[in-house]
């Protein structure tokens, strides 16, 4: 493919993105407050705050590195596609009830 | 150098920028955890640039772990200037606390005895600290949950020794004043005779929550409650002594509607009121 | 413990004791029987305020794995891989390569590719700031040679799993949908409006994208696919920065 006959797809894909686009883009600059409380889910502002934000308490037990593990999540709903060797998979956890490694 | 204005603030959570932004200029200040606004772009530093126009600013920082036997993070100190040269806040201030050990971060604030030793690192520290910013910070009193064989100083006799050598100024939070004392069986009133109030350039309000061991209570900073009334009754006989002061009011945890921390505010700016008021008819 | 006992050396103590049962030595409190529940408060807040931290960072993790495993799956990390700062806006990059290794979780294979679409969306989150093009930018006449900029909170995800659809299926309102095998792929970056977006993407447009995010030019970027589709999702998300003919600077 040469140089030449790529420009015109080229630029019909501008004009068509151009097209789509436009009104999304209008839309977004209309009122920029509103979104702040959107976009911040997942940007973790209390992630720095020791001893304020996400203050813990001693009635929670972390003592000691017995743990257990138990498979109580939402993914036990999810049903995998087969996978390449055609093995329909289930996500599951592993209980684990070992001791962690110590830090 | 400006100061903060001598009014209540408060605390800024994301959640209540539009909130704010309807109502600017209500809130005597504004402060924010510093190490919040270390990324290089986005919704956070877009906020704060926002509300900064119209609010005189305090800068926290949580994460200098100033009192730590190791040496400071100089990084760390690089990205606060860079902070503090964007926003100009008002007030620096950080913790008489560390959280660091080596390169690993704990993410609390952690206590430390009050030895010659510790005293003479934490002054070092401050020093660097203050000579790295190009001014004054101030530290603040801390809660506390156990205290150490190893202390020779008064927490009191400390932080006035601290001033003396560095000359930074105070945050006294109130607060941890009260938690300490609950949790140590020491009494509040006592601790704030000594207190050094001369240095206090910012006074925090917060709640806390309320455990039992066979000896009685033990407080937790939990700052996820509203301000509980004996804080209150020693915060208006701190401003007896002072006048008024700049004060903020702190809740991280649960974080009610802004009405309810409006309403922390007015009291406190009620009481910030009467000790004006005080002043000028004692003047 | 001597009282003389250096602060360098009692902090090493302090922080060994938070991943034991003892408190650790040198500590006193008004009725000493009472010391190791006091300091637990300390061990706590630790832990907790890293887990949440964790958490905010990394919420489908967590709803894929449950509350109670995460919060044990928290400690394991953070014994293997701790904060090295106290920016922790910038924690978590090695969490999916923990998560590969960490065996309880080997079931899900899924999972680290699902961390790193989420380490990815914090990354847009707090990128550099950059303001998109008019769309005047773009009129010119030798297309082939234009170079694209993208805003600095694009990145490119790929995934052999289905991590787009299960993170998609695990957002607030989402349906329930049949997962198609993946590969997946997607565009994550953050809008003017600092909404942040996961648009999943088909292989030719990601191949496009990522040519252009490499700094290739529109017409070498179009030996990948179609551009159309990638253009517009750049153009309606408000994600080119500059565009400029001849070699990028």
């Amino acid at each position: 493919m040469t140089m030449k006959t790529l420009a015109l797809p080229l630029a019909a894909s501008l004009a068509t993105a151009l097209t789509l686009s436009a009104g999304h883009a209008q839309a977004q600059s209309a009122d920029m407050e509103k979104c702040f409380g959107v976009s911040l889910a997942g940007a973790n502002d209390c992630a720095a705050g020791p001893g304020t934000s996400c203050a813990g308490s001693s009635t929670v037990d972390y003592q000691g590195n017995a743990w257990t593990l138990v498979a109580a999540g939402t993914c036990m709903d999810i049903e995998l596609p087969a996978m390449a060797d055609g093995t329909a998979r289930m996500g599951s956890l592993e209980a684990l009830d070992r001791d962690l490694p110590p830090a | 150098m400006p100061h903060l204005p001598q009014r209540a603030g408060l605390g800024f959570k994301p959640e209540h920028f539009h909130d704010l932004m309807a109502r600017r200029g209500q809130v005597g200040f504004l402060e924010v955890h510093a190490e919040n606004y270390m990324g290089d772009g986005g919704a956070p530093h877009a906020m704060l640039t926002a509300l900064r126009a119209d609010h005189a600013l305090s800068i926290h920082g949580v994460g200098l772990s100033i009192g730590g036997a190791q040496g400071l993070n100089r990084d760390h100190l690089d990205r606060l200037r860079k902070l503090i040269d964007r926003y100009q806040p008002e007030s620096f201030s950080e913790h008489l606390a560390w959280s660091s050990h080596g390169a690993e971060w704990l993410n609390d604030l952690l206590p430390l005895p009050y030895t010659d030793e510790t005293l003479a690192t934490v002054c070092a520290h401050i020093d660097e600290v203050q000579t790295h910013l190009g001014r004054r910070m101030l530290l603040e009193n801390p809660a506390t949950y156990v205290t150490f064989q190893a202390s020779s100083w008064s927490e009191t006799d400390f932080l006035t020794e601290i001033t003396r050598r560095t000359g930074c100024g105070l945050l006294l939070d109130v607060n941890n004043v009260f938690v300490s004392a609950t949790n140590h069986r020491f009494d509040a009133r006592a601790y704030l005779a000594d207190f050094p109030l001369g240095a206090v350039g910012e006074i925090h309000l917060a709640g806390h929550e309320t455990e039992e061991l066979p000896s009685g209570p033990l407080l937790i900073d939990s700052h996820g409650a509203p301000v509980a009334d004996p804080v209150w009754a020693l915060y208006a006989e701190v401003l007896d002594r002072t006048g008024p002061l700049p004060t903020l009011i702190e809740w991280d945890n649960d974080v009610p509607a802004l009405d309810v921390l409006l309403a922390e505010v007015a009291r406190a700016s009620d009481l910030l009121g009467h000790a004006t008021k005080g002043q000028a008819d004692a003047a | 413990m001597p009282p003389e006992m250096h602060h360098a050396a009692l902090q090493d103590g302090f922080r060994a004791a938070l991943w034991a049962d003892a408190p650790p030595d040198g500590l006193t409190a008004p009725n000493p029987a009472e010391i190791a529940q006091r300091f637990k408060v300390y061990r706590n807040n630790v832990f907790h305020s890293l887990t949440r931290a964790l958490a905010a960072r990394f919420p489908v993790v967590e709803r894929l794995v449950g509350g109670e495993f995460f919060t044990a799956l928290a400690r394991a990390y953070l014994a293997a891989d701790p904060p090295q700062g106290p920016v922790l806006l910038h924690w978590g990059e090695s969490f999916a390569p923990f998560l590969e290794g960490f065996a309880p979780v080997a079931q899900l294979p899924f999972l680290p590719d699902v961390a790193r679409l989420e380490y990815l969306r914090g990354r847009a989150s707090h990128a550099a700031d950059a303001a998109p093009v008019a769309p005047a930018a773009l009129g010119v006449d030798d297309l082939e040679a234009l170079h694209l900029a993208l805003h600095p909170s694009v990145h490119l995800f790929a995934s052999p799993h289905p991590a787009v659809q299960i993170w998609q299926g695990q957002q607030p309102g989402a349906p329930k949908m049949a997962l198609k095998a993946g590969p997946d792929h997607a565009l994550i970056a953050r809008r003017p409006d600092f909404a942040l977006v996961v648009e999943p993407l088909d292989p030719a447009s990601f191949a496009v994208l990522t040519a252009l995010k490499g700094g290739a030019p529109l017409g070498a970027a179009a030996r990948h696919g179609d551009l159309t589709a990638a253009l517009t999702l750049l153009l309606t998300h408000g994600l080119i920065a500059d565009a400029r003919k001849g070699t990028p600077a």
